[in-house]
């Protein structure tokens, strides 16, 4: 639906830039005006848009599931927004630096009414060159919104060196492969890189390859250094481990990524419960999920993303004919069950 | 979509169409005059000559709506609770030091007026008099007692029941979960509230008693009770649902008399203030008076427009029904 109202959520560790990004948004010459949802007011100066201060209220849902949260400011707020719609081209929610993203995104799938009104574009997280590495180890917070993130802005490069500046990165990939990576300095990127993503929009989950399979190859020189001593085989991360020859590569004790495919057609009857009740029973480790997938006798590509328990799916287009048809997953999450997920998929196979 | 009921008795032609200016988020009666509160700014007022008045209330999008048939209550984000007569006279009642969002109004029996911003609930009577509430979390949903100066607020795990004269902590109603809209029976002996989830959640004042009614397709957002306070008709499902109320359990181990299925979701229920008999207005823009008696349909507004039922009110007397859609399609039937 091209009318809904596209929502770009900013999170970042205290510190990191979110607020400059923000500034920066709204103040480019886009001829655009941005309905922004704000825990601080103040620190943000352009009349020219709509800004409302939010409490971050995060509310469970009665649904048996303690990881099924919503904000529920946020559907007061958007409903309320929605009085003006016409007033303002998309919605910005910057979360506070301890905020954990996954509240934010449920509440689009959740709640019904903000779904049909709204759309969830992407999580847009800013990191912190220097400090997010020290981060990583005592805020949990942090490596929640690297996980979560769809675009990750590496801010803050000017004040660290180059080698420095490939840890984290590597840092980061050890824990989310499949964001956009960008290296800035105050914050300052082009706004098509971090708006209009449409990263939660079924239709452009084409390619759950690792971001740094493609191009975007700042990290491709360095050594390689597989940071082995933990008890499983960390090469369902990159199971193209020649691609990317040379990448520096950390593995996260706590959040990894689970990327798996078959090439055999998958039994809907087997896949589906299957994966119903991986989420439920393990969502609150998932954080997020995605997935497209072959079906045996069935001509379209399904395709589906997730964010711990809660899933949405549908059928996509047809498998082209000179398309491979080849199902692939992929997960990322603290301390996944691993072998379970492994099982469970190779089960599913028709 | 036009032969969505096709014998089914129509009023339509009683219809007496109304250039609202805008989409109305609600309707009220004011005597004869009818009242669609639009999404922003203001009100159009409509006399029973049909001779229209645009009134101003707020610099922005209004957020809710009430009225007690002599004046309509509403809050906007501008921060200000505005007021307005059948005369179209407006008022400030305040305006919010800090411009928050007024989230929610209610009007008390004896001319009080409650309103919310975020999780802070004020009141003020008519001697301006103004109270305050702070709460652990977000008002939902504000309704005053039929009696006594009295309000209920809905919020995250519960309502709690105010005096805002008392110096005593608010009594609370303890359920999980996220409590949006609020109502309290005619007679004072229940509250419901609609959550986050599709259901209700009742409580039995006297004792407390919880009363769970689920079952919806989505969220509730729309309920009335009937004029004998025997039923609460409640929107948020394909069909009308009626829970009864009228014995000493309420709808508790009972079964909600269901009428009027239809394809698309039931939005905006309003009971007529006399007879047993509920305007309900669909997803698409149906709206039909479904008589509870024996469940007989008559047709007010064809969903020919496919335009969500935003808003629908009842005269005092019962004879004339408002009634407006999303897409700005509204009227005024006449019954008489």
């Amino acid at each position: 639906m091209s009318d809904k109202i596209p929502v770009t959520v900013l999170t970042g560790y205290l510190g990191a830039g979110k607020t400059t990004l923000l500034n920066r948004i709204l103040s480019e010459p886009h001829g655009k005006k941005y309905a922004v949802i704000v825990n601080e007011f103040g620190e943000i100066g352009i009349d020219n848009d709509l800004i409302v201060n939010a409490d971050e209220e995060v509310f469970e849902m009665n649904n048996g599931c303690i990881c099924c949260t919503v904000r529920g400011d946020l559907i007061r707020i958007i409903e309320g927004l929605m009085r003006r719609k016409g007033k303002f081209d998309a919605i910005i929610v910057e979360t506070t630096g301890l905020a954990d993203p996954a509240p934010v995104a449920q509440t689009f799938f959740v709640d019904e009414e903000v779904g049909k009104k709204t759309r969830l574009d992407a999580v847009v997280t800013v990191a912190d060159a220097k400090w997010l590495k020290d981060r990583l180890k005592d805020a949990p917070e942090a490596k929640n919104q690297i996980a979560f993130a769809d675009v990750i802005l590496l801010n803050k490069t000017d004040l660290v060196e180059e080698p420095d500046l490939q840890e984290v990165e590597a840092r980061i990939r050890g824990i989310n492969p499949y964001a956009k990576l960008h290296r800035t300095q105050r914050s300052q990127i082009a706004l098509d890189e971090v708006l209009d993503r449409k990263a939660f929009d079924l239709d452009r989950i084409l390619d759950i390859e690792p971001d740094f399979l493609h191009g975007d190859d700042h990290a491709h020189d360095h050594d390689h250094h597989h940071d082995h001593g933990h008890h499983h085989d960390h090469d369902h991360h990159h199971d193209h481990g020649h691609h990317h020859h040379g990448v520096k590569h950390y593995h996260d004790e706590e959040m990894q990524s689970l990327s798996l495919k078959t090439e055999k057609p998958l039994d809907p009857d087997k896949f589906f419960p299957w994966i119903q009740k991986l989420v439920a029973e393990d969502g609150p480790a998932i954080l997020r999920s995605k997935g497209i997938l072959s079906f045996k006798d069935d001509p379209d590509r399904f395709v589906f993303q997730g964010v711990h328990m809660i899933l949405d799916g549908d059928h996509q287009r047809p498998w082209k004919a000179d398309e491979k048809r080849e199902s692939r997953i992929v997960f990322i999450g603290k301390h996944l069950p691993e072998d379970k997920i492994r099982t469970g998929f190779a089960d599913c196979v028709a | 979509m036009s032969d969505v009921r096709p014998n089914t008795p129509s009023v339509a032609d009683r219809t007496q169409p109304v250039a609202t200016g805008g989409s109305a988020i609600a309707a009220h009666f004011l005597g004869d005059t009818a009242a669609f509160v639009l999404s922003e700014e203001a009100a159009m007022l409509v006399k029973a000559d049909g001779t229209s008045q645009r009134v101003p209330l707020h610099d922005g999008g209004i957020l809710s709506s009430t009225s007690d048939g002599a004046r309509i209550v509403t809050g906007g984000d501008d921060g200000k609770v505005a007021e307005v007569d059948r005369d179209g006279t407006v008022r400030t009642v305040v305006a919010d030091p800090k411009k928050r969002w007024i989230d929610q109004v209610a009007l008390g029996p004896d001319g009080a007026v409650a309103w919310s911003t975020g999780k802070t609930v004020q009141t003020i009577n008519r001697k301006g008099e103004v109270r305050s509430l702070d709460l652990p979390s977000t008002a939902g949903g504000l309704a005053f007692l039929p009696k006594g100066f009295r309000l209920a607020i809905a919020h995250y795990n519960g309502a709690s029941l105010w005096f805002p004269n008392a110096q005593a902590k608010p009594e609370s109603l303890e359920w999980k979960g996220s409590h949006l809209g609020v109502t309290v029976s005619p007679d004072g002996r229940f509250l419901v509230t609609t959550m986050q989830e599709p259901m209700l959640h009742g409580w039995r004042l006297v004792d407390s008693k919880h009363m769970r009614m689920s079952g919806y397709a989505t969220r509730v957002r729309s309920m009335s009770w009937t004029a004998d306070g025997a039923f609460l008709a409640t929107g948020g499902s394909d069909q009308l649902i009626l829970w009864p109320f009228s014995s000493k359990d309420g709808p508790m181990g009972k079964q909600p008399t269901i009428l009027a299925p239809h394809a698309k979701r039931l939005a905006v229920v309003a009971c007529h203030p006399k007879q047993p008999v509920v305007a309900a207005g669909y997803e698409d823009g149906l709206v039909l008076l479904v008589r509870l008696d024996d469940g007989a349909e008559v047709l007010v507004h064809s969903s020919d427009l496919d335009t969500p039922v935003t808003a629908l009110a009842w005269s005092a007397d019962g004879l004339r029904l408002a009634f407006a859609c999303e897409d700005r399609t509204a009227g005024v039937v006449d019954l008489a």
